[in-house]
């Protein structure tokens, strides 16, 4: 199970001089298990924020976020995070830096081994295993970051941005394959984007955010059917309607 | 690597031959215008100086010595350098308790310890290695402090959430590794500090032998030749000491940044 139920969550940042940024104002929204929800909304309207706050790495001022019921305070392995930056541990190898999380839940070497090896297969890096992550385009990078939140088998798989930094054709190869991933895992994704495109093509449900400070707009169900086509009218229909929430978000 | 060593004879020939030149030049001076073994010795008067030393053994007993005093300051540095690095960049409390001590005592040249040195453990290996220890210990120190300030937070937080929560897995698995170039970069400054404090301690007879302290003798032998050997001795071999430790510390420890231009 990976039910997120997110209750009136607000969260401040103090600054220096005494004030305060308010990056939450009083958030709630559940997602369903198995789920594929995408956020989106202008840039520092507080998306990082939040999927931090779900990972245990904020703690709201108040509210709460609870997984099956459980209240979130600390970070664990039954959430996996992938950053919007690159964040594979440089002087590690890739599969090492994939067995870090089942080393870490007290797997032996060996289970821990075994695991990696199947989450590195499903994202088709079998031949740089043993490679640095200098040496990876930022593509595979982020392919190996996935593979090592995946390795831990969380209910609820995180990602900031994942594919922001990469080009158009490895972003939509990347999200097939991220779709087949979580066609075969059977989680809960909840994925940040700025991307209309990325959104309409990959959620269940996608939840337009308000500029700073960050409110939900809207939540919106995405009804096309899966596969889904890039180029049919509806995603057309829907791509607009969400080009127009956030064009208005950008006036205010 | 291969590149390296295709181009190694016509690329080294420049070195090499401003090498020899100077040899020459040295030799010429020494020999023909100086014309005083006192003042300066020549390259052959060094050369047949160090076949002396090698030839009665001096030179391996004294070697030994020397690397002994090294050794134990060096390796005492490291074990209590690191420690105190570590608490004091990762927990805030270590830092505010240890930084007045060490602000206060990092500053005192570490030679100026030779009395207390000779004091608490008199004229043996223990003494000379002390010395060595109080130059390399703040280096290591600093540098490991700093590493571990540095170590980004993404890394940290990226541990955390693949369930690595407490300080000691995250000290071992994640500051540590991140932290290892500039603990390498402390000890190689250590290693640099301590090799001239070997030095001084022995010349300052906080050892009764050992290379430094037969600089000394020599001196007051006035065997310019001899001294001058000792001091070209010393000179390669801390350059030695320094490429061995790079070349394990890049090749074996810090493959992972191959890609960094350090
Ligand atoms: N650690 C922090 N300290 C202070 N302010 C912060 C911190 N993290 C975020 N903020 C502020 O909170 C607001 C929301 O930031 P957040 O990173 O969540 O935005 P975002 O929606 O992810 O933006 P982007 O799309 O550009 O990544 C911003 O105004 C930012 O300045
Ligand atoms: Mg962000």
């Amino acid at each position: 199970m990976g039910e997120v139920k997110i209750s009136d969550v607000s969260l401040a940042f103090d600054k220096e001089n005494g004030e305060s940024t308010l990056a939450l104002d009083n958030v709630s929204l559940e997602i369903r298990d198995k789920e594929f929800i995408c956020f989106i909304g202008p840039s520092g309207c507080g998306k990082t924020t939040l999927l931090r706050t779900i990972a245990g790495l904020e703690t709201p001022d108040s509210g709460e976020i609870t997984l099956d019921g459980e209240r979130i305070t600390v970070p664990d392995s039954k959430r996996g995070m992938v950053f919007q930056e690159y964040s594979l541990f440089p002087w590690n190898t890739v599969i090492q830096n994939i067995t870090f999380g089942p080393r870490m839940q007290g797997m032996s070497k060996g289970e821990s081994l075994e695991r990696a090896e199947k989450y590195l297969k499903l994202v088709g890096l079998e031949q740089f295993r043993n490679s640095y992550p200098y040496e990876l385009s930022g593509g595979m990078r982020q392919r190996v970051a996935i593979a090592r939140a995946l390795a831990n088998e969380p209910k609820v798989l995180l990602m900031d941005e994942p594919f922001g930094a990469l080009d158009a054709q490895t972003r939509n190869t990347l999200q097939n394959e991220l779709l087949d991933v979580w066609a075969k895992n059977q989680i809960t994704i909840v994925f940040v984007t700025h991307s209309v495109d990325e959104a309409v093509f990959l959620a269940d449900k996608i939840v337009v955010m308000t500029a700073r400070p960050g409110k939900i707009k809207k939540v919106i169900n995405v009804e096309l059917p899966r596969p889904r086509d890039r180029t049919s009218s509806e995603a057309n229909e829907l791509r607009h309607k969400l080009l127009r929430m956030l064009a208005e978000e950008r006036r205010n | 690597m291969s590149k390296d060593s295709a181009k190694g004879l016509s690329g080294r020939g420049i070195e090499l031959l401003s090498l020899a030149t100077a040899i020459v030049i040295w030799q010429l001076v020494a020999a023909h215008i100086v014309a005083d073994k006192f003042l300066l010795p020549s390259f052959t008067d060094v050369l047949f100086a160090f076949l002396r030393i090698v030839e009665t053994g001096a030179l391996f007993t004294d070697l030994s010595i020397s690397l002994l005093h090294f050794g134990i300051g060096i390796i005492s540095a490291l074990v209590i350098g690191i420690p105190i690095g570590v608490s004091m960049g990762w927990f805030k409390t270590a830092n505010r308790a240890f930084d007045p001590i060490i602000e206060i005592i990092r500053p005192i040249p570490p030679l100026a310890w030779i009395p207390f040195a000779i004091i608490w453990f008199g004229l043996t290996h223990i003494s000379a290695g002390f010395v060595v220890f109080v130059g390399a210990v703040f280096p290591i120190i600093i540098n490991t402090f700093d590493g571990f300030k540095s170590v980004p937070k993404i890394y940290v937080e990226a541990a955390k959430v693949l369930g690595c929560m407490t300080s000691v897995p995250l000290i071992r698995h994640v500051a540590f590794p991140s932290a290892l170039p500039s603990i390498a970069s402390g000890i190689r400054i250590a290693m640099g500090v301590g090799w001239m404090c070997l030095v001084a301690a022995e010349m300052f007879g906080v050892s009764s032998s050992g290379l430094g302290y037969k600089i000394w003798w020599h001196y007051y032998l006035h065997q310019m030749d001899f001294v001058l050997v000792y001091m070209l001795i010393l000179g390669f071999l801390g350059l030695l000491i320094d490429r061995i430790f790079r070349w394990y510390v890049d090749g074996r420890l810090l493959k992972w940044r191959a890609g960094v231009v350090v």
